[in-house]
């Protein structure tokens, strides 16, 4: 039972073609990411599911229902915007009910729903103050109480953490986690954060230029990026492309031999040889795939590679260290434990773990 | 060593500079650019108010003297009936202007919102008024409201020759052709005014008030105007003072006629101190004037000060 789906979606402003061809769908109670750069048309699709932009031409139904002209009010929908949209001056308790009052549902029952959502949302202190007298995070909460008192079928959530600061928005990233959780209902949330999109969703859209790269589970995202755009885009520090062609090393293995710096030769991983040796292909190996080389490290991993290269600048962040090598024209980028940090002008010798690695065709940019 | 050390204190003198011609310049211009501007404002706001304060307390006829005669000016002009008739004809002229006025500038402003075709035109017809000076409103007006060569004579010449349309010339409805031209003239004004208020309200207000399943009327009423409250608030202030000091409008419009029916306190003021001679009185009835503009005047500003404050305290 799906209870949003969205079929060939297109939307026009004059000439100007921002979605072309959206297909999506969402089972009930799913909480599905819609994450990309700026420009996207993210913010456009989630306008269009809510009712606020017109549909130029494909199908949206929430439920069975098709809903592409349908007025937004009778969608069965709530939103939660970026600016959170709380109606200044009307107290919290107001900007609560004031859809339940346009919708004249009568005083008792909209006193129990107010009780019931701030009890939900630990809001129950602010509800005679008015929006201005919050804080940040306090104005998500009355926001997100607004959504939830209306119990509808479909939740929107149109970036809501990125007014907060860094601290504020990684507690109500966790929040929201919960909430989803405890209420259970289908959920679509736009956000330019992949890291928002992989903890929260339970399936991801990446988004690029108005079509939907890639839509699956957050980890299948992460693992097997559909193309090049989906791979830089998710993860930071983004994945590292090196232009290389198939061949076979010295003991028979499929293996690809670098295009930069010394052309070095790094087997591939058992099963993953897309096409016959001399074929031109871009690798792509994530930075936390990269480590520094020791005959233990060697036991521990399947399918490692070895490759060396000078360190070119390191980047301490306490957590781990950030590398970044030179290969040849390229800088590659890897995440090391801080035990076993690179040295500014090392030549490190590198493992690199080969069964993480993807390749992806240089023409097309899309995985192999 | 001795020798190095002296050089030393006057090096480390030097980070200590005394500020040359150049720094000093800089430091006293804002003062030097705004003390004519200040001076001015002062002798023409202040010493002139108190020196007509205090020529209200004299016996001063045709030239100012200084006989002081305490509040016999007020007195008198109080008793005036003329003066009684002019304080009631600004109290009726600035509820009906002000209120008309906003009414008819904020249904306009609400109407351009509905993002219409050719906004510019529109924005350009309705605040077109304001550009045109009160004296020549007033002479226009006048026209218009003229029995035999106005819009009476005009709908007459259609046909209608029962047709009466005589406001101006009738000392009871006068004043009407005053308010009405009054509106003509400022509804504009609150239109702009409006509309960049509208125009500031976050566009997601409206979008959640939609999703929230508000009316239009509902959304206007519930949510858009209450932020825009502010506005209004500015709009009426502007107004009255606009009202307590017309002038030019009824001097074009009616000359205050017919009869005395359209007198208002600045053609009153205007007719003791330059065509009668009663410099006291006139002072009086000015101070009077000055009085109702502070009625209006300042608890706005003590509001806007508070209004500034609490803004402050809740960042």
């Amino acid at each position: 039972m799906s209870s949003l789906t969205i079929r060939n979606l297109r939307k026009s402003f004059g000439s100007v073609e921002v979605l072309k061809g959206i297909n999506i769908e969402a089972r009930t109670g799913e909480f599905i990411a819609l994450v990309g750069p700026s420009g996207c048309g993210k913010s456009t699709l989630l306008a269009m599911i809510a009712g606020l932009e017109s549909v130029t031409s494909g199908e949206i139904r929430i439920g069975d229902r098709l809903v592409n002209s349908v007025a937004p009010k009778d969608r069965d929908i709530a939103m939660v915007f970026q600016s959170y949209a709380l109606y200044p001056t009307m107290t919290v308790r107001e900007n609560i009910t004031f859809g339940m009052e346009s919708r004249g549902v009568p005083k008792p029952q909209r006193d129990e729903a107010v009780k019931r959502v701030a009890a939900l949302l630990q809001i129950e202190p602010l509800l005679a103050r008015k929006p201005g007298q919050l804080s940040g995070g306090q104005r998500q909460r009355v926001a997100m109480g607004r959504a939830l008192v209306r119990d509808p079928k479909l939740f929107l959530f149109d970036e809501p953490l990125s007014n907060l600061d860094a601290k504020l928005r990684v507690d109500m990233r966790t929040e929201i986690k919960k909430l989803h959780h405890r209420v259970g209902k289908t959920t679509v949330y736009v956000t330019h954060d992949q890291v928002e999109a992989m903890t929260l969703a339970s399936r991801i859209a990446v988004m690029h230029q108005g079509e939907v790269q890639q839509f699956d589970e957050p980890q299948t995202v992460y693992d097997r990026p559909a193309n090049m755009f989906v791979a830089g885009f998710m993860g930071s520090p983004a994945m590292n492309f090196i232009p290389a062609t198939l061949t076979t090393d010295a003991e028979g293995r499929p293996a690809v031999s670098l295009k930069v710096g010394d052309g070095a030769v790094l087997a591939l991983a058992e099963g993953a040889v897309p096409g016959t040796t001399g074929r031109d292909v871009i690798l792509g190996v994530r930075p936390e795939h990269i480590f520094r080389y020791s005959p233990e490290l060697k036991a521990s991993k399947k399918s490692l590679a070895t490759v060396e290269a000078p360190v070119e600048m390191v980047e301490p962040t306490g957590a781990e260290t950030i590398g970044l090598m030179r290969f040849g024209d390229l800088e590659v980028t890897g995440r090391f434990d801080p035990d076993e940090a690179p040295r500014m002008g090392e030549t490190i010798t590198l493992g690199i773990d080969m069964s993480h690695a993807c390749l992806f065709d240089p023409t097309t940019r899309k995985l192999l | 060593m001795s020798t190095i050390d002296a050089d030393a204190g006057r090096i480390s003198g030097a980070d200590n500079p005394r500020p040359t011609w150049r720094e000093r310049l800089v430091r006293i211009s804002p003062i030097l650019i705004l003390a004519p501007s200040l001076a001015a404002s002062f002798i023409y706001v202040f010493v002139f108010t108190i020196w007509t304060l205090y020529i209200s307390l004299s016996n001063s006829s045709l030239l100012p003297s200084y006989g002081f005669v305490g509040l016999d000016n007020y007195a008198s002009l109080w008793s005036n009936r003329r003066w009684n008739i002019a304080y009631s004809n600004l109290f009726l002229f600035s509820a009906f202007y002000i209120v008309g006025a906003m009414a008819i500038g904020l249904a306009l402003a609400i109407l351009i919102d509905q993002k219409v075709r050719g906004e510019a035109i529109w924005r350009t017809i309705f605040l077109y008024p304001l550009a045109v000076s009160f004296i020549v409103t007033g002479t226009v007006w006048s026209w218009l409201y003229n029995p035999t060569d106005g819009i009476q004579m005009l709908v007459r010449g259609l046909g209608w020759t029962d047709f009466n349309f005589a406001l101006a010339s009738d000392r009871n409805t006068a004043i009407y052709a005053i308010i009405i031209t009054g509106i003509w003239q400022s509804s504009g004004f609150a239109m702009a005014l409006f509309l960049a208020g509208l125009r500031s309200v976050d566009p997601d207000l409206v979008k959640a008030a939609q999703i929230d399943g508000a009316s239009t009327f509902r959304t206007y009423r519930r949510v858009i105007l209450p932020v825009i409250a502010p506005i209004f608030l500015a709009v009426a202030v502007v107004q009255i003072q606009f009202a307590i000091k017309t002038f030019d409008l009824v001097a074009a419009l009616t000359r205050g006629g017919p009869g005395i029916s359209t007198t208002f306190p600045a053609i009153y003021v205007y007719d003791l101190m330059f065509q009668r001679g009663q410099i006291g009185e006139g002072a009086a009835a000015a101070i009077m004037m000055l009085a109702a503009l502070a009625v209006v005047l300042v608890p706005y500003s003590f509001f806007i000060v508070w209004r500034h404050r609490r803004e402050s305290r809740h960042g």
